[in-house]
């Protein structure tokens, strides 16, 4: 989709730049004229809410930066008492911060879940997708050093597990695991030194993402994007400039995001948070219940579920690896699950399967249904759910691809938005 | 273009090897420093040993000290849990190691191996599955079914020995290296 540039400076001195840094000339082919598909829907927005609240994340956290103090006397009180109490807005920046990284990952789950249906992953995006899968888990690396950074019971042990996560090395050579953990951690436990070094990727890592983004939109600008159809754009008629028509579009669907996250931010702003992370951290005592941010939660039910560390371990990784590997686990000519009428079906039985992992994530580890004179473990759930998500990437989608007969898919995206046009003035829905 | 015969190899090969060669092991050497920046300083380190004074703990009771940053389990243990403990056999718990840092790597776990006296358990206050502290089962507040620690994280349970009976974690609790320097004072670390 990388098509000649049509851009004509129009002063002596836009020629003059033109000639020696054509910036003006690749924002004008990328942002302003860009063919886009004419029939991207809703679901094709988060890409641009997404870029929004990543600029909301680096902006806020600089701001927070100058106010926040990386030790493990100070970290906790800096943030409850200085930031939240006597910094002149901290609490807005503060809680825009913490509640904006919900929004993200929820913005990044609904583009994920997106990229998933509409085959987005498939040849020719094979890079864009896995671009895309690098920033999903640096996103999660991110959250999680901001995570311990306010220094509350939570904090304090969502550090620990995690970091303890190495030790499980100890299975294969021992010793090395609980070396590799303490050299994480800088310390023999979580500490003074953790917290430090946690501070800095944290400041770090937002702008490897940045740059992971800028990969990102390359590659979405070589191959063109996707579109719901699934089928490739064929000319001029298949495409709009991507502005007014897609700024637009983003900016609308950006506004009603913004609303809503605003609305948590000012009426509800632990609404994501956990109470216990209010209790500044203590080495000495774990909290009776601990459990991560809510984005995170269906992986950790995978890590209870097994009852092997070293093997709950390596569920977890093999879990956030997996994704890599979609392009070529799916072996559908088809793209788009839209004429694939039993991908479809397991697509969203995979979501609810990622819901329910969460529900367990969060609930106590002997956590049972009550049913009649039955109890159903919870962990038995989780267990069946990790299954479904491994068999899902791993065995359905090669199958289902080569069995499946799949609904006939339009000539071209021209022909289906006009088709579609038609039947809508007869009054029907299609 | 066919590909040519493959050419001898020549001085110019040489030097690129070597070039490479040297190249790779300095970049090795350089980032050696790095990577060892991260671990634990000599300020940590300095605080690695602790001496304990047990005189005050009563028959049934723990202590909970802090060594290296971890809690640090010091159990008065009673009789009867003692009792308790030497019933078991090694070869009918998970880890049948006594995961004792003043004993070789392979000694059983029997309870006399968890213990220098068999009244005082010291055991490093961390749960071997993923890091968190049990807690502690007393008579007014028993935890688990065995006795000694419930970890409330992932539902792993221990005995009065300190030994995982039943959950995910795959060790004993770790007795850390300590030695009695007085008949109620030890030093560990």
């Amino acid at each position: 989709m990388a098509g000649h540039s049509n851009y004509v400076p129009k002063t002596g001195l836009a020629r003059w730049l033109d000639q020696r840094l054509p910036v003006i000339r690749l924002m004008n082919d990328h942002f302003v004229t860009f063919p886009t598909p004419k029939n991207l829907n809703f679901w094709y927005t988060f890409g641009a809410i997404l870029a929004v609240m990543l600029v909301v994340q680096v902006v806020t956290g600089i701001v927070l930066a100058m106010h926040y103090v990386p030790t493990a006397d100070l970290a906790f009180g800096s943030v409850e008492q200085h930031i939240m109490r006597e910094v002149n807005y901290g609490w807005l920046i503060r809680s825009l911060h913490a509640s904006g990284a919900s929004m993200l990952f929820l913005a990044v789950y609904i583009h994920m879940g997106r990229g998933l249906y509409y085959g987005s992953y498939k040849a020719p995006r094979e890079i864009l997708w896995i671009l895309g899968v690098f920033i999903y888990l640096l996103l999660m690396a991110t959250a999680f050093f901001g995570y311990t950074l306010q220094w509350g019971q939570m904090s304090y042990w969502a550090a620990t597990v995690i970091t303890s996560l190495f030790s499980a090395f100890d299975q294969i050579i021992p010793h090395f695991g609980t070396a590799l953990s303490t050299w994480v951690r800088g310390d023999y436990a979580v500490g003074d030194a953790t917290v430090n070094r946690f501070f800095a990727l944290h400041y770090l890592l937002p702008f490897v993402i940045a740059g992971v983004v800028g990969l990102h939109i390359w590659a979405l600008h070589v191959t063109g994007n996707g579109n719901p159809l699934g089928i490739e754009v064929k000319g001029p008629q298949d495409t709009i400039p991507f502005h007014p028509w897609y700024t637009v579009k983003d900016a609308f669907y950006l506004t009603l995001f913004l609303i809503v996250f605003l609305a948590i931010v000012f009426y509800a702003p632990n609404f994501f948070g956990n109470p216990d992370n209010y209790i500044p951290a203590n080495p000495l005592v774990t909290p009776s219940e601990i459990r991560p941010e809510w984005y995170l939660l269906p992986f950790y039910a995978m890590l209870r579920a097994v009852p092997n560390t070293l093997l709950g371990v390596l569920v977890l990784f093999s879990a956030l690896l997996t994704p890599l590997f979609i392009p070529w686990l799916d072996t559908s000519k088809v793209r788009s699950y839209r004429f694939r009428p039993v991908m479809k079906q397991l697509f969203w039985v995979f979501v609810a399967t990622c819901i329910l992992l969460g529900y367990v994530g969060a609930q106590t580890t002997d956590a049972a249904w009550h049913l009649g004179e039955v109890d159903i473990p919870l962990v038995w759930l989780a267990r069946l759910a990790t299954l479904y998500y491994f068999a899902f990437f791993w065995a359905l989608m090669p199958w289902i691809g080569k069995k499946e007969v799949t609904r006939p898919v339009p000539e071209s995206i021209a022909q289906s938005v006009l088709k579609k046009g038609a039947v809508l003035t007869k009054g029907g829905e299609q | 273009m066919a590909n040519p015969p493959t050419p001898e190899p020549t001085r110019r090969d040489f030097l690129y090897i070597a070039t490479g060669a040297a190249a790779t092991l300095g970049v090795g050497f350089a980032a050696w420093p790095f990577i060892d920046s991260m671990n634990p300083s000599s300020a940590v380190l300095a605080m690695a040993s602790i001496e304990v004074d047990l005189s005050a703990i009563q028959p049934g009771q723990q202590v909970i000290f802090k060594w290296r940053g971890h809690p640090l389990f010091v159990r008065r243990r009673t009789p009867k849990e003692i009792a308790a403990a030497r019933a078991v056999s090694p070869s009918d718990l998970p880890d049948g190691l006594a995961r004792n840092a003043n004993l070789t790597e392979s000694a059983p776990a029997t309870d006399a191996n968890r213990t220098i006296k068999p009244e005082w358990l010291v055991v490093v206050g961390v749960c071997t599955h993923l890091g968190c502290t049990p807690a502690v089962s007393t008579r007014e507040s028993p935890q688990g079914a065995y006795g000694g620690w419930l970890c409330h994280c992932h539902g792993s349970d221990f005995d009065a020995s300190g030994r995982i009976r039943k959950g995910p974690a795959p060790q004993n609790l770790a007795v850390p290296p300590y030695a009695f320097i007085g008949p109620t004072k030890i030093k560990i670390g």
